[in-house]
């Protein structure tokens, strides 16, 4: 027992936890004491008694779970416990309880933590189209709706949208480059254990004496300055999540700019790279804000600073310009590696190259550039001044061009080629592009200000925000979950239950958030917990469409969940695709390769007979790919 | 591609951007229209309803012969053609969409412009937000105060002065077409002239607490000679403790001060 306690891991973790928290709420109490104060405080934007310990337990409990030891023993001297590749792989479940610092085992536990919190963000909306689906309170009180409303923006943001795809890539990123891991594992571990901690502070405010948060996702200065505590736990959360966001992708963008194998230069690399570089760029330069963001808010709150207190001299209007400076981008941080996983899919299953190839990567590096310029268009009707206006529409209209451009290229991707349908990623893959297409459109609609000045803050951005959201990066997500299932777990899904699942996420999207356009343009508002009678058929109709599409979902989890314990084998390569990732076994060896690749030419060469995007190690020149030993690579400790 | 093919595609987005415009404009999707400004942000609207129909139309033919076209028949397992882009194709999808945008950017940019053009003889009125109810001052008429109820007349631009007391809120009549936030601490306004008599529905549109969903206020609008008598009947003044905007603060703690013996007063100037 002593030595299990030494040890890193749960049980360290757990008293880890206890003296943190021990020495947070001490610290505050001890002061106060000390001061002459009360040894609480209980106004509603105060509790440093519960906001300290708040801060203090996570770290307790990463120090105690491990994630620091290496640096610790390094950065004093000592000698660091022999390289510990102990913490790589995966060889029973328990292994992924772990601080493993293995690419993979990363990936899966970052997929499978976010579809959890997706499950609990579905769980808060179905909760809520259950009070909507009739006009009147019959569920929940209008302080438990915002509140309702909140957490389930910040929970499929922060917990599931932008983290699942730091999951997929995480997985498939190192493999496809030809890297061993990411460029920092220990980081990479770090990164990924700060999630579940946002996760049960955000979850945890439903605890607080007030209730969850409810100044929506966005926490808008002065109601959410004034809100009750749980307020407090968004921006001590979004604090973590968004830690954890930029150092992943410090993690991407060292590991793509030099990890990748010898031969794959900047025009060789899938698109899925690209993606992901082009994602990563935004959240080094972006997420920052909403960090300054949350703290200033954080700031007014608990030491009275005067931010955004217009009384004392500040201005309510700048949280909006430093909170959408980062929540802008952030919805291209949500799109563009869905971007790079339809690339993949289409090329792949269509049999044929990517259409226009540069030009995609291109396009990328366009968003990424315009996406710092368009923020403000979530201000038309905000009060700013007013000349930014115009300027920030165009910006906002061409940004639609490098969107459109993906569009196109994808369906001339499609043209002469051989397009398989048998596989649900694929059909996700299709579905996406139409769905995607909806919210683009009405994303320019919402961009051109006439427009927007009458259907901001109406159910219309509801309708397009989840049109982009769900339709767009939720689609590429399962499409993604799809197409990498046989390479993660080294077996295959059902395809029955995967149409199953398609076509009743495709129907539920469509049934449930096309008629929110139409309720918003007639003039209901959203963040409501009720609504005028009028619209109470359509909004009758949007909530069983919801439940069919929060219910289809179950198909979904079943599936995976039993195919990655029964499925049948998958094999090393089950779509034929040609980039890197395929041509190791399913799943790869610990160490991803024997010896690194040689990449010899683009990633999408199909229908070119002999053309190869990698030669792998051991290889002889034109011989067959060998089949790569499962992972039973053992690494002294 | 040979020529037949595209022309059968173009026929079909031809048909379907028709159909589909034809269809969603016999809608009136931003409900009915009582002020100046309604009309031209319709217009734009079913502009865009069309546009964005044919390009939709492109998309979804595009896909659908695609997938009728090139669909693998079970168990083919060669590949499609090497085709790795063409370079005309791509300008033209590039430069034809940004002509697309920057002209509706231009067109919104004449309809912003068009909708915001102030009258010299204006009527200006003060809304007042607070949690979670709306107060109306009517400072050309002596001040006169009302409370979730605004009257405006008829056919007269006026020029609404917002002022949040406590949190962000947001002016919004739907068949006005416009909205606005009532920022604290700032001077917001809404230009508006209603052309349309009838009574409707303020609605507060940005979330702004517990009552957010109730924030309303009965709209009427009416002809001069009725707005006049309504508010001749109305008797009390919009009281003096309602938060003014940070400039007026600012100038009546000035005022303060220096009834209270200026600015030397506050010690500062004073060592």
């Amino acid at each position: 027992m002593a030595a299990a306690i030494r040890q890193p891991g749960w049980y360290r973790g757990a008293i880890g936890l206890v003296l943190g928290a021990a020495f947070g709420f001490c610290l505050v109490v001890g002061l106060r004491l000390l001061s002459g104060l009360d040894a609480f405080q209980t106004e509603q934007t105060g509790y440093p008694q519960v906001i300290v310990p708040l801060i203090t337990a996570p770290f307790g409990f990463l120090f105690g779970f491990g994630a620091f030891d290496y640096w610790f023993r390094w950065a004093a001297g000592k000698p660091t416990i022999p390289e510990d590749h102990s913490g790589h792989g995966a060889t029973k479940w328990q292994d992924y309880f772990k601080f493993n610092t293995d690419h993979k085992v990363i990936g899966t536990q970052y997929v499978v933590t976010t579809l959890f919190f997706f499950l609990i963000g579905g769980l808060l909306a179905l909760l809520m189209r259950a009070e909507l689906a009739q006009p009147g309170t019959q569920i929940v009180a209008a302080n438990t709706f915002n509140g309702l409303f909140s957490t389930h923006a910040v929970v499929m943001i922060f917990l599931f949208i932008i983290p699942v795809f730091a999951g997929l890539a995480n997985y498939v990123l190192p493999l496809m480059i030809g890297a061993p891991d990411m460029a920092f594992p220990r980081l990479n571990a770090l990164s990924f254990w700060l999630l579940p901690i946002a996760g049960i502070i955000f979850l945890g405010s439903f605890l607080a004496p007030g209730g969850s948060f409810d100044a929506g996702w966005t926490g808008y200065a002065p109601l959410s300055t004034g809100a009750p505590l749980g307020q407090t736990f968004f921006n001590i959360g979004v604090q973590f999540a968004g830690a954890s966001s930029i150092a992943t992708a410090l993690n991407f963008l060292v590991t793509i700019i030099t990890m990748r194998a010898p031969g794959m230069n900047l025009w060789r690399m899938p698109l899925l790279v690209w993606a992901n570089l082009s994602t990563s760029l935004l959240v080094v330069g972006a997420t920052p804000f909403v960090a300054g963001a949350q703290f200033m808010v954080f700031f007014d709150r608990i030491l009275g600073m005067n931010f955004f207190n217009f009384l004392e001299g500040g201005d309510v209007i700048s949280y909006q310009h430093i909170f959408w400076f980062y929540s802008h981008p952030a919805v291209y941080i949500m799109m563009l590696p869905g971007f790079g996983i339809i690339s993949e899919i289409i090329s792949t299953h269509a049999r044929k190259p990517v259409f226009g190839y540069r030009l995609m990567a291109l396009a990328l590096i366009g968003i990424v550039v315009l996406s710092y310029s368009v923020w403000a268009h979530h201000m038309f009707v905000a009060g700013m001044f007013s000349w930014l206006r115009v300027p920030i529409m165009i910006t906002t209209m061409l940004i639609a061009v490098p969107t459109g451009i993906k569009v196109f290229s994808w369906l001339g991707t499609l043209f002469y080629g051989k397009i398989h349908t048998y596989s649900t990623a694929m059909l996700f893959a299709l579905a996406f592009i139409i769905t995607f297409t909806v919210g683009g459109i009405s994303g320019v609609m919402l961009g051109m200000i006439p427009i927007d000045i009458h259907v901001s803050d109406t159910y219309f951005v509801v309708a397009h925000i989840h049109f982009v959201l769900f339709g767009g990066s939720v689609f590429t997500i399962f499409a993604g979950i799809y197409h990498w299932f046989p390479k993660m777990t080294g077996r295959m899904y059902d395809e029955r239950l995967g149409r199953i699942h398609f076509w009743g996420t495709l129907v539920g999207t469509w049934m449930t958030f096309i008629p929110m356009h139409w309720i918003g343009m007639d003039g209901m508002p959203r963040r409501v917990a009720d609504y005028a009678s009028q619209y109470g058929d359509w909004n009758l109709l949007i909530s069983v469409s919801a439940f069919v599409l929060g219910a289809v979902q179950l198909v979904f989890l079943y599936n995976m969940i039993v195919s990655w314990r029964f499925g049948p084998k998958a094999g090393p390569n089950p779509w034929r695709a040609n980039s890197i990732e395929w041509q190791v076994s399913s799943p790869p060896p610990v160490f991803n390769f024997d010896e690194i690749p040689r990449v010899v030419g683009g990633p999408y060469e199909y229908g070119t007979p002999g053309a190869r995007h990698a030669i792998m190690g051991g290889e002889g020149e034109g011989a067959e790919v060998p089949e790569t030993k499962p992972s039973t690579v053992t690494v002294p400790s | 591609m040979t020529r037949l093919p595209i022309l059968k595609m173009v026929l079909a987005v031809i048909v379907f951007g028709t159909v589909q415009s034809v269809i969603l404009l016999q809608f009136n999707w931003f409900g009915d229209e009582a002020s100046t400004a309604a009309k031209p942000i319709d217009t734009l609207l079913d502009v865009t309803i069309i546009i964005s129909s044919f390009i939709f139309a492109i998309v979804c033919v595009a896909l659908g012969y695609a997938l009728i076209k090139w669909r693998a028949k079970p168990g083919d397992e060669s590949d499609g053609l090497p085709i790795h882009g063409n370079t005309r194709l791509e300008i033209i999808w590039t430069i034809i969409p940004v002509i697309i945008v920057l002209g509706l950017a231009g067109y919104s940019w004449a309809v912003l412009d068009d909708i915001e053009k102030t009258d010299s003889n204006a009527l200006h009125i003060n809304a007042y937000a607070q949690q979670f109810a709306w107060t109306f001052g009517y400072p050309e008429d002596g001040n006169k105060w009302s409370e979730g109820e605004l009257h405006v007349p008829v056919d007269r631009q006026v020029i609404f002065d917002l002022q949040a007391q406590d949190v962000i809120h947001s002016f919004w009549v739907p068949e006005w077409r416009i909205k606005k936030d009532a920022v604290p601490g700032l001077e917001t306004e809404v230009i508006v002239t209603p052309d349309k008599e009838g009574t409707y529905s303020l609605i507060c549109a940005e979330l702004c607490g517990l009552g957010h969903t109730t924030m309303r206020a009965t709209v009427v609008v009416e002809s001069e000679a009725k707005y006049k008598a309504w508010l001749n009947k109305q008797t009390t003044q919009v009281p003096e403790d309602i938060l003014k905007t940070t400039n007026q603060y600012e100038a009546d703690q000035l005022k303060k001060e220096e009834q209270s013996g200026g600015i030397e007063g506050s010690g500062v100037i004073e060592q």
